[in-house]
């Protein structure tokens, strides 16, 4: 192999004292990636993100199909928060085609959204709980996630992939009896989340394990573009749902959790406080939502922009910023789509925090930063 | 396939005469565009365009033309904003849009990077958000378009900087070794590096000064066009 490396490859020398380890991308402990690590004796020197293995081409797919078709299959990057993946989309065809959508159907889409960030960020708790070697902390968000995932089924028929925001509003309706059985069910989860502080978040074995860990300051997490709960742990009150409010968020009372800490712990206790922030905004939402009336703009078959635009909306999804860039030729098919996901936004940290920790601390820190692998490879 | 193409080079034309001549005067953009837009539309749906075009004109430029054909509603806080962008930069830069919490400026690639400068320093903005590559065969070029936003500065906490360039385009290209080169932002804004590494593998565009130049969710053995290309179909479509 005398020829000279195409453009992209590099040869990595070989040092007598550093060991280079791959994790992942079959490693429990990564996910659908790699992280290949340099140490030293227990210490890491290097770090290497390798994200890619479930590259699906979303952004390329959608150029083939058009606003209606796309719904589908942008949702699969997040499964469990599909309602908060297709939220900027939506929005955004929805300013592009110049649909203004009825009120029910924004505080039916506010409850959605709030529930999928609920089941995302159990999932995640589940995860993170196994990571640590914490099996309750596996079972207990597994098992009450359930809850939500009926109330989700009840809205839209689909256990995960719901497909249920479309341009001009919701796909269906709420069932009868819905509000009822929401705020019931809504009560149980929150007082059952509330027990999770003394099984995990007081638990010292977990302070101790995550404490001090993998600190990003306010300066770097400002520097780094980070997003979300990454963001909010480390001191920088920052979001969207208070920020630029889209759909109804303006009119309900939402009080975003900040740390100041920057650790894993703050990191992996942001997520838990958003979703007793949620419970508080489902509530709000399901007493101020009209009680009868439309959900959904009927839109002509195949629509489509008119002429040369482009248009960016975000929305806050329960890992952070959630961005989608349209552009739009005024054909049926987006002539560009791109999604800006807060995994790949977030992956930048990674590499920071992880130089100079102890390898025993990789997973914690790596699943602190609310990554989802499959979401930032697209 | 054939008359696909006719059709986005047909359609493309007044949608690139219009962020050029809409945007400084402001005037009667709502009441040009059909104007032009006929002579093009002919050949492709005579009798259908033009009875409803002229009716129809008026609820379009209602609903969503609305920030740009009426001067009056342009949002005081983002023309502020391309205004001081405006002052420092005069004819090298151009306002493509100004619409509620986003403000678009279209530069050359020369000056990309003192532009980039001066949003960091002058008007506070602090980490980009997106990077998106846009391509476009006709013009044989690939636009390349930032989202800048800003934490530290909460009056700009709702507005994003749309920074636009252009790249050459080269018919067969070689990633990395053809003119399809930008100077990078990652010195400017640290926040782009994994963002300009994707579009590097997407669209072949090469950021000259990036220190980091690798594939990033592309496999190591890809050895076809850069997949975001137009004129890179998928397989059966």
């Amino acid at each position: 192999m005398t020829n000279e490396l195409p453009p992209g490859l590099a040869i990595q020398k070989v040092d007598e004292r550093i060991m280079t380890l791959n994790v992942g991308p079959q490693h429990p402990g990564s996910g659908h990636m790699r992280i290949i690590v340099q140490i030293d004796g227990d210490y890491i020197v290097a770090c290497d993100p390798d994200p890619g293995y479930v590259h699906r081409g979303e952004e390329k797919m959608a150029e083939y199909r058009n606003y209606i078709t796309n719904i589908p299959h942008l949702e699969r990057p997040v499964i469990h928060d599909s309602c908060n993946i297709l939220y900027p989309y939506v929005l955004g065809v929805e300013e592009l085609l110049g649909i203004e959508v009825p009120e029910r159907a924004k505080y039916v889409r506010v409850i959605c959204a709030e529930l999928n960030r609920c089941i995302y960020i159990m999932y995640w708790l589940a995860i993170y709980g196994i990571f640590l070697g914490h099996s309750t902390m596996f079972m207990w968000p597994a098992g009450d996630r359930e809850l939500l995932i009926d109330l989700m089924e009840k809205i839209s028929g689909a256990r995960v992939t719901h497909a249920h925001f479309v341009p001009g509003g919701v796909r269906n309706d709420l069932p009868p009896n819905f509000e009822e059985v929401c705020l019931r069910q809504i009560n149980y989860f929150e007082k059952r989340i509330k027990e999770y502080a003394a099984v995990f978040y007081d638990n010292p074995i977990l302070i101790s394990r995550t404490e001090n860990t993998g600190v990003l300051s306010r300066e770097d997490a400002i520097r780094l573009g980070t997003t979300g709960s990454v963001l909010r742990a480390s001191g920088v009150d920052y979001d969207l749902r208070i920020k630029e409010p889209y759909d109804v968020y303006e009119e309900l009372d939402v009080h975003s959790p900040v740390m100041k800490e920057g650790d894993s712990y703050a990191r992996s206790k942001i997520p838990w406080l958003d979703m007793l922030e949620s419970c508080n905004i489902i509530k709000q939402a399901l007493q101020k939502m009209p009680k009868s009336g439309s959900v959904r703009v009927k839109l002509k078959p195949n629509p489509k922009g008119k002429g040369f635009d482009s248009v960016y909306k975000r929305v806050e999804s329960g890992r952070g910023s959630l961005g989608c860039h349209i552009v739009s030729d005024g054909k049926v098919e987006p002539y560009r789509l791109k999604l800006s996901v807060p995994s790949f936004r977030n992956l930048i940290a990674l590499p920071y925090l992880l130089k100079g920790e102890k390898l025993g601390n990789m997973p914690s820190v790596y699943w602190s930063l609310n990554y989802w692998p499959v979401e930032a490879d697209r | 396939m054939s008359t696909d193409t006719k059709q986005v080079i047909a359609e493309e034309k007044p949608a690139e005469a219009k962020p050029a001549e809409a945007k400084p005067t402001e005037e009667k953009p709502a009441e040009e565009k059909p104007a032009e837009e006929k002579p093009v539309a002919k050949p492709v749906a005579k009798p259908v365009a033009k009875p409803v075009a002229k009716p129809v004109a008026k609820p379009v430029a209602k609903s969503w033309v609305k920030p740009v054909a009426k001067p009056i509603e342009l949002p005081a806080f983002e023309k502020s904003i391309s205004d001081k962008v405006v002052e420092k930069f005069g004819d090298k830069i151009q306002v493509e849009f100004v619409k509620e919490n986003r403000v678009g400026i279209k530069v050359d690639k020369e000056n990309i990077h003192d532009v980039a400068e001066f949003i960091r320093d002058g008007l506070n903005y602090d980490h980009v958000e997106s990077v998106s590559g846009v391509d476009y065969p006709q013009d044989k070029e690939i636009e390349v378009v930032y989202h800048i936003g800003s934490y530290s500065d909460s009056s700009l906490a709702k507005q994003l900087l749309v920074l636009a360039t252009r790249a050459v385009r080269e018919e067969n290209p070689i990633p990395g070794k053809d003119a399809t080169k930008l100077p990078t932002l990652r010195d400017i804004f640290y926040s782009v590096e994994f963002h300009e590494r994707e579009v590097f593998e997407m669209f072949g565009v090469y950021f000259t000064g990036h220190p980091d130049n690798r594939r990033l969710l592309l496999p190591e053995d890809w050895a076809d066009l850069p997949p975001l290309r137009k004129d890179f179909a998928i397989k059966g479509r």
